[in-house]
């Protein structure tokens, strides 16, 4: 029976209220035990995690594989591994793929490729069929092939009535919908945040109310059809400000935000010279809005962070700002600047605990998951996480194949150490063995 | 003389009062050449340039290879269309293949804001932006400099009013960049979809009724209304538009005796300003397309000019 023995580590587990120094026993890919002073059984596998912190695995709930169709990009593979170096044990891949997973087939595709990955990989599938907006795709056979959620992401269901419909569909079938809120005609054209800096910079603006008016409108039609509804990369101020009050209503909606969005502004267009790697969708909004995301993610109004890990290759960005795709690749560099935030103590509300039910209790919450805490008899997925080790982001030693950040070059503080899936170890110091 | 410490001309945003001081101090000598019977002198020999013009252009690139002539440069004009950017050679590589052939200096006009930055940043050679999308069209920005420095004397305490599509125009935001840094006041003028979503950080106010923006103006430029953006549901229509906004005698009865008239062309009669005062005595438009060539020569000399070590 095969063992695992993690020594001496400050066990951080929200979701059981736990925050102590503990050893924790895997046994079977299980977590067996948990207790200061454990002894190990002999021959067990030994990580000693003193002066180390140890959470269960992080999931990533917002992560576009590009795979099939775009694996220049992205693959389940180098997904798989940088999700692992980024300190993820799982995450969910967005269906806006080629061929799009608005369909079983698709996603038993992905299901099956999943052994490749060296983490946890969950499919989510389209809301309407081939994200046009125009029907309701087979949502119920796709949960039954193994969709976790669905999703029209990289663009807003326009029709107001397919949203009412889909919604009210997918309540019978208890899914989720993930919406990205975006009126895509208030947006039309839009490469940044509309602001300020877009009319120095005489780029097309997309206005906040682009993202608030679909919102408003979401939440609406979840009242008239309850149902779930899960909000992805909330970008505005407004848009906390409709969430908080939907939650206080008592609706069911969760939200998520992107380390990206908590930390960069549209300023980030231009003190770059119109670099490629701030044009995002939804864009880097105003101070203001940051510092209203950061609001709603202290008050507990927005429930996790997410990476929107968008990869696109250099060939994709290195263009025109007009010509680039939206995104920012985010999965190796997600926990580090999280960490650094807790670390450089500009946020004091905001610490480990937090942190990791943001990005491990929560995403297991809203997608229904197992993991996302340490109890006995759950899946050994677990991250062991560093919280003084200073580093660099270097998207050069990245195992993702996109390097797509503005962040690249950021001297941070934190970053995960071991992420183990299962009870194997599948990261180790950075190192993800293929 | 001096010269510009800077490989690009990208914006007058990031230029400084003293360098376009130094602009039109030359430019004013480079004038006097224009007016000369050979209007040749050797300043540029063996020096080359390329002109890439990825939108269609009249004025500004036969401006660019007139002032190259008369300076002697060498240079290759390229017509590009933006759809063979997407489609075809990037513009990065179309660009690099020329540096190396030995081109020191590119001329850009482009549908895409930003676009000069990108090359700045991608090759060796300086980069002109001769108009970037929305963003800027500094060499224009300067010209009208030149032109209202010449008539005025002063650009300082000047009132500058903008009249028209404010918004979409590389040529408004230019021009308020400039004028602001040489110390004028300037007003923005037109409906509210035309203006830019945000004015905060242009620093001009907005007067959108024009017999009230052209108050005691000194100069009022004009500027070229597209008929797409009447299209895109932006107005109702150009007769609604010439009505309310186009600029005719009666409209700018407020504004001062000595009033300069501008407009960057190509000119809708009877849309944006009636033939009447464009043809009238406080019209500068043509001075400015002489102006056009003399601020480009500067701009070149200061660039690539003798001051280059070898």
């Amino acid at each position: 029976m095969k063992t695992l023995y993690i020594k001496g580590g400050r066990i951080v587990d929200p979701a059981e209220g736990l925050d102590k120094i503990a050893d924790l026993l895997v046994k079977n890919g299980l977590v067996y035990k948990v207790a200061p002073g454990l002894r190990p059984p002999p021959g067990s596998e030994v990580v000693d995690a003193t002066d180390l912190i140890v959470a269960p695995g992080l999931i990533d709930i917002h992560v576009h594989l590009r795979d099939p169709g775009q694996e220049y990009k992205e693959d389940i593979f180098s997904g798989g591994r940088a999700a692992a170096a980024g300190g993820f044990t799982a995450l969910a891949s967005m269906p806006n793929t080629d061929p799009i997973a608005d369909d079983p087939a698709v996603i038993r595709y992905i299901r099956s490729k999943v052994e490749q990955a060296v983490v946890r990989v969950y499919p989510i599938g389209a809301i309407t069929a081939g994200l046009k907006g125009e029907m309701i795709a087979e949502m119920g056979r796709m949960k039954k092939a193994g969709a976790v959620a669905f999703s029209d992401d990289g663009k807003g269901v326009m029709n107001g009535n397919l949203m009412r419909n889909a919604l009210s569909y997918a309540s019978g079938i208890d899914a989720l919908l993930i919406v990205h809120e975006e009126d895509s005609l208030l947006a039309a054209g839009g490469v940044m945040h509309e602001g300020p800096v877009s009319s120095v910079l005489g780029l097309r603006g997309m206005p906040a109310a682009a993202e608030e008016a679909m919102l408003a409108r979401d939440i609406m039609l979840l009242e008239l059809t309850g149902g779930r509804l899960h909000a992805a990369h909330l970008s505005t101020a407004g848009s906390v400000e409709l969430v908080r009050r939907a939650k206080a209503k008592g609706l069911q909606i969760t939200a998520e935000v992107t380390p990206h969005h908590l930390l960069l502004t549209d300023r980030a267009v231009k003190n770059s010279g119109y670099h490629t790697d701030t044009k995002v969708n939804p864009p880097l909004r105003s101070e203001e809005d940051r510092q209203a995301l950061w609001e709603g993610l202290l008050d507990g109004t927005i429930d996790a962070i997410a990476s929107d890990h968008a990869p696109h290759s250099s060939d994709d960005k290195d263009v025109e700002y007009d010509f680039a795709p939206f995104g920012i690749a985010g999965l190796e560099s997600t926990l580090p600047l999280m960490l650094d935030e807790i670390n450089s103590g500009r946020r004091k509300e905001f610490n480990i605990a937090m942190l990791v039910d943001k990005l491990s209790a929560a995403p297991a919450r809203i997608l229904g998951l197992p993991g996302g805490r340490l109890s006995v008899g759950s899946p050994a997925d677990v991250t062991i996480i560093d919280p003084q080790r200073s580093h660099v982001i270097d998207t050069a030693k990245w195992y993702s194949k996109s390097k797509n950040t503005p962040l690249n070059g950021r001297r941070l503080t934190g970053a995960p150490v071991y992420t183990i899936v299962g009870g194997e170890i599948v990261m180790k110091e950075g190192v993800v063995p293929e | 003389m001096q010269a510009l410490r800077r490989k690009d001309i990208l914006g007058l945003e990031e230029m400084s009062a003293e360098e376009i001081t130094l602009v039109l101090d030359t430019a004013r000598s480079m004038r006097e050449i224009i007016q000369r019977k050979i209007k040749k002198v050797p300043t540029l020999r063996g020096r080359t340039v390329l002109n890439l013009f990825y939108e269609p252009s009249t004025r500004t690139k036969a401006s660019f290879e007139l002032a190259q002539k008369y300076m002697s440069a060498d240079s290759v004009s390229v017509a590009g269309t933006s759809s063979s950017l997407v489609k075809g050679e990037t513009l990065k590589d179309t660009v690099r293949n020329v540096e190396v052939m030995g081109v020191e200096c590119v001329i850009m006009r482009h549908p895409v804001s930003g676009a000069a930055h990108y090359l700045a940043r991608s090759i060796e050679a300086s980069v002109i932006n001769a108009g970037d999308g929305m963003h800027e069209h500094p060499t224009q920005g300067l010209l009208d400099m030149f032109t209202i420095w010449e008539k005025k004397g002063r650009i300082e305490g000047l009132k500058v009013v903008i009249v028209g599509d404010v918004r979409h125009s590389r040529v408004a935001r230019s021009n308020i960049w400039g004028l602001k840094k040489m110390g004028a006041r300037v007003v923005i003028s037109g409906p509210p979809t035309l203006m830019p979503p945000d004015r905060a950080e242009l620093g001009v106010d907005y007067c959108p009724v024009v017999e009230e923006a052209v108050e005691g103006a000194d100069v009022i430029m004009a500027l070229r209304l597209q008929k797409e953006r009447q299209e895109s549901g932006l107005f109702p229509s150009l007769r609604e538009y010439a009505e309310l906004y186009g600029l005719n005698a009666r409209r700018l009865a407020g504004a001062n005796e000595d009033l300069l008239i501008m407009h960057p062309g190509p000119v809708n009669r009877g849309i944006e300003i009636s033939s009447e005062l464009a043809d009238g005595p406080h019209s500068v438009i043509l001075e400015q397309v002489t102006s056009g060539v003399a601020v480009r020569m500067a701009l070149l000399y200061l660039l690539l000019g003798g001051v280059k070590e070898e």
